[in-house]
This record gives structure tokens, sequence and C-alpha cells, in this order.
């Protein structure tokens, strides 16, 4: 699936519509079902997940390069929930050793940039830093700053494609289309199983539309009799050769957090 | 018997690096070769040197992690210069969090502010003046310290308990002024000398896209003024002071916007006033790679004059900090302040490069360009330097 193809098509569309009104205002129709049908499924995946409330755990991550040279990285998180806005959530670095006690606060809101702030600890400084960095690598990762953040329904457009069964599950296909203008990406594909709305797999098409990245993710437990969380997830660049593995574990649920937790101050104390 | 002391010792680091990390001894050992490029002013300083140091941090929380015990220590042995020979115990404190407020007892390390060229407003502690001249080591101060914050900002008040004096280089280091300082012979302007206790009350709220700050100080100046003495020394005269403060940040889209300013009193003397404000700008992606650049500029202003004057008058700094993000977090950073009344100028690079998750390379180099007769980086002038540090964290 070219990317590209879906506003071509569109451009055909218009244009054939000038032709005959008819055709055009079908077509029209056709794409605002589609894009309906695809916030809808946003929504409703949003929705299943309301409520957590909090969460900590630990994170390790495995950088591979082309060779499959491997380097590792770990950190602690603690997520935080807002009723009307993104989520807050603080992150402590354990490696790269030189990194150590390095930890990371962010604000995420639903629209507009973030509010981020690090936590320097050989210069006791905390230091508000600029959110609008969303196409580079985190710590040298295939991740993206855009694809660790909290996934707000507000931050793309959406399309419904169509369906998808792999792994004995049935799927809806999504067309992601990012808000911000500094993405690094054109669109995303996500399949999301039909039963309990978690993402399986993401397609990532860069500017030009060429499909750089692809992100599997396994493992899902449930928590709370809720809460979905994968344990395991893995970023190919198809561009580069190279990978990275992010694994989850140490999930808790109703830590008792509160916003005093995530403050500039709270950030300076973080072990 | 001291090799098996040591070797003692490693198991039980590595036994505390792995519990819970409510408890945590950390740390690293650097070695470092530094060399001047040029013959030195006094001929008794040397050319080049090697270094080694160790810094090491232990915490362990308690009480639910209501409670916490502090304890982090610094130590360099140099081969030039018995003086920069020196260790420090950085922190040693007690924190506890109270219903309403927090409690801090003990020797802290505390940075307020927001510029990168000049730190105007970070007061409380004294410099590490041996570890690097820039400003950004420095010693601990012990302290009790409140710390309340509430919807309508962070308030902290600081009882600051005993003085800590500057070290300089001795006679044959390096980065010293013309004439060695008499570090023994110290004068104090208040008759308590380095027992007059100091205080400090910080207010900092976070508004939307801004970071402000508000602060006051009264008590001994951490910077000494250095008299000339009849045999052929420099003097250090710690003075009575009074520095009201004001830090502001606002970070739009790629843009911070930084300023802080200084009102400062010395006692029976005017009021004299310092600023440094400007911009970071940053570029992501550079050249199709996930490199990023990142653009600096502050001015640097101050009308401190006579004895009280420093190199910041007038002076412009400009930087550039280039980030490959790549897995070795390779960095470079280039920084050029100029002194727009006399052409002073002063340059900064430096680079770091991870080799693997243990071991950091670090190089630095410094260039006193220009130096005129009249501005404080005039003892300097022979003194550019290219430096390297290997370090290994544990």
């Amino acid at each position: 699936m070219q990317p590209n193809r879906s506003k071509k098509q569109f451009l055909t569309r218009v244009l054939a519509g000038t032709l005959a009104l008819a055709t055009f205002s079908v077509a029209a129709n056709e794409l605002d079902l589609a894009a309906e049908k695809g916030l809808e499924i946003a929504k409703e995946a949003d929705r299943r997940d309301l409520g957590f409330g909090d969460i900590s755990n630990n994170l390790t991550m495995t950088l591979r390069n082309k060779y499959g040279e491997a380097s590792m990285r770990s950190m602690r998180t603690k997520t935080l929930e807002q009723e009307d806005d993104g989520d807050k959530s603080l992150v402590i670095f354990d490696n790269p050793r030189d990194v150590k006690g390095t930890a990371f606060l962010s604000f995420t809101h639903k629209v507009g940039s973030d509010d981020q702030w690090l936590y320097l600890p050989a210069l006791k400084r905390v230091k508000r830093i600029s959110s609008s960095n969303k196409s580079g690598p985190f710590m040298g990762s295939e991740f993206a700053y855009e694809d660790i953040a909290s996934q707000e329904v507000e931050k793309y457009t959406y399309k419904y494609l169509r369906n998808e069964t792999f792994d004995g599950r049935d799927h809806f296909v999504l067309e992601l289309d990012p808000v911000d203008p500094k993405s690094g990406y054109s669109i995303q594909h996500i399949w999301i199983d039909m039963e309990e709305y978690r993402a399986w797999r993401t397609d990532f098409y860069d500017r030009k539309g060429d499909l750089m990245k692809t992100l599997t993710v396994s493992d899902y437990n449930q928590y709370d009799d809720k809460y979905w969380r994968a344990n395991k997830m893995e970023m190919v660049n198809h561009q580069t050769g190279k990978s990275t593995v992010l694994q989850y574990s140490d999930w808790v649920f109703g830590n008792g957090f509160t916003d005093r937790d995530f403050t500039k101050n709270s950030l300076s104390r973080a072990k | 018997m001291a090799n098996r002391k040591i070797l003692a010792f490693f198991p039980l680091m590595a036994a505390l690096s792995q519990a819970p990390v409510a408890n945590e001894l950390t740390g690293y050992a650097g070695l470092e070769a530094r060399a001047f490029t040029a013959d030195p002013a006094d001929s008794i300083q040397s050319d080049a040197g090697i270094s080694a140091s160790l810094s090491l941090e232990y915490y362990r929380d308690l009480d639910d992690g209501n409670q916490r015990f502090v304890a982090s220590t610094f130590g360099r042995w140099d081969s030039e210069d018995g003086e920069r020979s020196h260790g420090d115990l950085g922190e040693l404190y007690w924190w506890k969090a109270y219903d309403s407020f927090e409690l801090y007892a003990g020797v802290r390390k505390v940075f307020w502010g927001v510029t990168e060229t000049l730190h105007l407003v970070d007061v409380i502690n004294q410099d590490d003046a041996l570890e690097n001249i820039d400003g950004e080591d420095k010693l601990g101060q012990p302290m009790v310290n409140l710390l309340m914050e509430r919807d309508w900002g962070t308030l902290e008040v600081y009882g600051l308990l005993g003085f800590r004096e500057r070290q300089f280089a001795g006679r044959e280091g390096r980065l010293r002024a013309s004439l060695p300082v008499d570090e023994g012979g110290a004068i104090y302007q208040s008759d308590r000398e380095e027992k007059h206790i100091d205080w400090a009350l910080r207010y900092s709220h976070v508004l939307g896209d801004w970071d402000l700050g508000l602060s006051h100080f009264s008590g001994t100046n951490r910077d000494p003024l250095l008299l000339s003495s009849n045999d052929g020394l420099l003097t250090p005269y710690y003075a009575q002071v009074d520095q009201t403060g004001v830090d502001i940040q606002t970070t739009r889209g790629d843009w911070l916007w930084k300023f802080e300013a200084i009102s400062f009193k010395p006692r029976g003397e005017d009021r004299q006033t310092a600023a440094v404000g400007g911009f970071e700008y940053s570029l992501y992606g550079i050249r199709e790679t996930v490199a990023d650049l990142g653009l600096l500029m502050e001015y640097q202003f101050d009308d401190r004059r006579g004895p009280w004057s420093t190199a910041n008058q007038n002076d412009i700094a400009v930087g550039v900090r280039y980030a490959l993000n790549n897995t070795q977090d390779t960095e470079f950073l280039l920084a050029v302040s100029t002194d727009l009344d006399n052409g002073s100028r002063f340059t900064n690079l430096e680079v770091t490069h991870r080799l693997d998750d243990r071991w950091l390379l670090e190089a630095e180099a410094r260039f006193f360009g220009n130096a005129d007769e009249g501005d404080p980086t005039y003892s300097l002038r022979n003194d550019d330097y290219l430096q390297l540090e290997l370090r290994r964290y544990f």
C-alpha cells in the first residue's frame, strides 16, 4: 500500500468530480465514512483504556545496528493519567551509566506542544527543554520521541482502510495522519484487533511516503481485568537495517501517584 | 594489604549497586590528561600533567520514601599542582517530607537559573575553581532548608551555616591569577568571619510556557575580591552582600528564550546590576540524518566596576551544539564569547563520546584569544589547553 495513493486517489476524484458532480459527492461520502469509522475505532481504543489512574514499570531497550551489534538502555517510568489532558510522566535513566540519574518529566497535552524538563544530576540542574523534536531518536534508538510519547486521539486524523486477519485475530487497519507538521511521518498504518482494541503492528511511512519502520507488539497482559499492556515492542527500520526491542517489566497499577509526584521539585529528587 | 582491602570493597559495591533502587552506590573513576599549548607566564608553572579523580554517591530511602539519606564525595589527585589534588564532601544530608513541607538538613548542592554561558543567580554554593574555571563545579554547602510546594508556586528558605572558601590553583598550577593566592590569609568583612550565617529565599513557579524564579541572598559573597598584599601574594577578601535575582525562561517551539538579572549590593557600597539573556534554537534532522544542531546566543551585561568588575561587562557569547544522536551520543559543543569593549575572546570546545555502557570519553579545549591587559582573563593568556578524560562508571 503506497501512502500517497490515498491523496492521489482523492485528487483524481476531485478532478473527476469537476466533470461529474455526482461522482465527486459519492467519493467524498466514502472518504467521510472512512474518516468517521477510523475516528470511532481510535476513540473506542482510547475509551477502553480510560481510568487506569497511574502506572509504574521498568523498561530495557536493546539497540541493534545492521551488523547485529547490541547496546542496552534501561530506565524506570511513572505515568499519571489526567482527566482532561494528556498524561504526565517521569522517566529515570539507569543505563548507560554516564546518564544514570538523569530524569525526564513530561506533561503531554492533547492540543499544542508538550511541556518537558530534564534533570541533570552532575549539575543538580532542572532544565526546561523544547518538546518540538518529534522525529528525533529517543536514546539513540529506532523509537522516535513521538513513538514513545503518550498517544492521544487528538494527535492524528484517521481513516479506516480495511479488515485483516492474522495470528488468529481479526483486525481493523487504520491510516493515521499526524496533526503535528513536525512529525517525521507522512502517515502510519496501524493494525488494531477487533476484540480488545489492542495495537499489534504499525507501519511508519517517512515524509517522502516510503515505508520506513515497522513496529511489532507482542506479549500482551491484562491488568485490573481491563487494561492491556504489552511487554515487548520491536521496531525495525527497513531503511537502515537497525532495530530496537523494548522489553517492559514490573507493571504496577494504582501506585497512588498525585500531581505532586510530577513537578520540577519531584524531578530533582527522582532516584 | 591495601590491595586486599580494595578487592574486598568491590564485591560490596557490586552488591550495593544490584540492590533494590531504594539504596544505591554509584560513581565513576576518571583519568585526565591536560596539555598547555604555550609556555607559562610564570616559569614555575607546569606545561602538561595527568590527574585521576573518583566520584562516589550513596543514597538510602527510608520511611516508605518519606525520608532519604544522601552522601556524595569527590576527590582528585593531580601530578603537577599539589593544590589541585583536593577532595570535597559534596553532599551529606537528610531529607524528610512532612505533610505540607519538606526539610533538608546537611551539606547540599543547589542550582538556580536558566542561562547557559553565565550563572548569575546561582549563589548558594562556592565554586570548585580547582576542578574547572567554568563555575559549574561546586563545593558542598552546609544548610537547613525548608521547601513548600503549593498551587501558587514553590517557596524555599535556606539557612546557610558555615562558609566555604574558594580554593585556588597553587604556584605550580596553570589557570591562576598572575600571583598565587594566599588562601590562609583570607579576610572577611563580617566580624563573625566564616561563621557568619547567610540566608536565602527563593520563589519559583511554572505558568504554561514560562518558568519563573525570584530569589534573594544575604550574606558572605561567594566570589572573593583578590587584594594585593606586601608579600607578593593575593589575599581573598569576602564581603557581605545582598543580592536579589530573577530568572525567566519561555519555551516556544524550537526556541528557548532565557534571561537572568541580579541586583548586587555590597555592604556600605552602591547597588550594582548584572544581566544575561538570549536564546537557544534547535534544528532537528540535519541533512536527512537524525542529528540535531542547537544554536545559542547570549548577551552578558555587568555594571560592576573597580574591584567588583567581572569579565562579563559587555560580552556576547555564541555557541553551536551538534549532537549525532547515535548510540554513543557523540556530541560537539563550541562556544565563543567576545568582550565587545576590549575584544578579548574565550573559546571553548567540548566533545563527548560514549565508548560503551560504562566507559565515556570527554575532550575539552579552551583558548584565551586576544586577551586585553585590562580584562580579567589577561592572567590566563598563556593558558590555552587541550584535555582528554576517560571515565569508568560503576
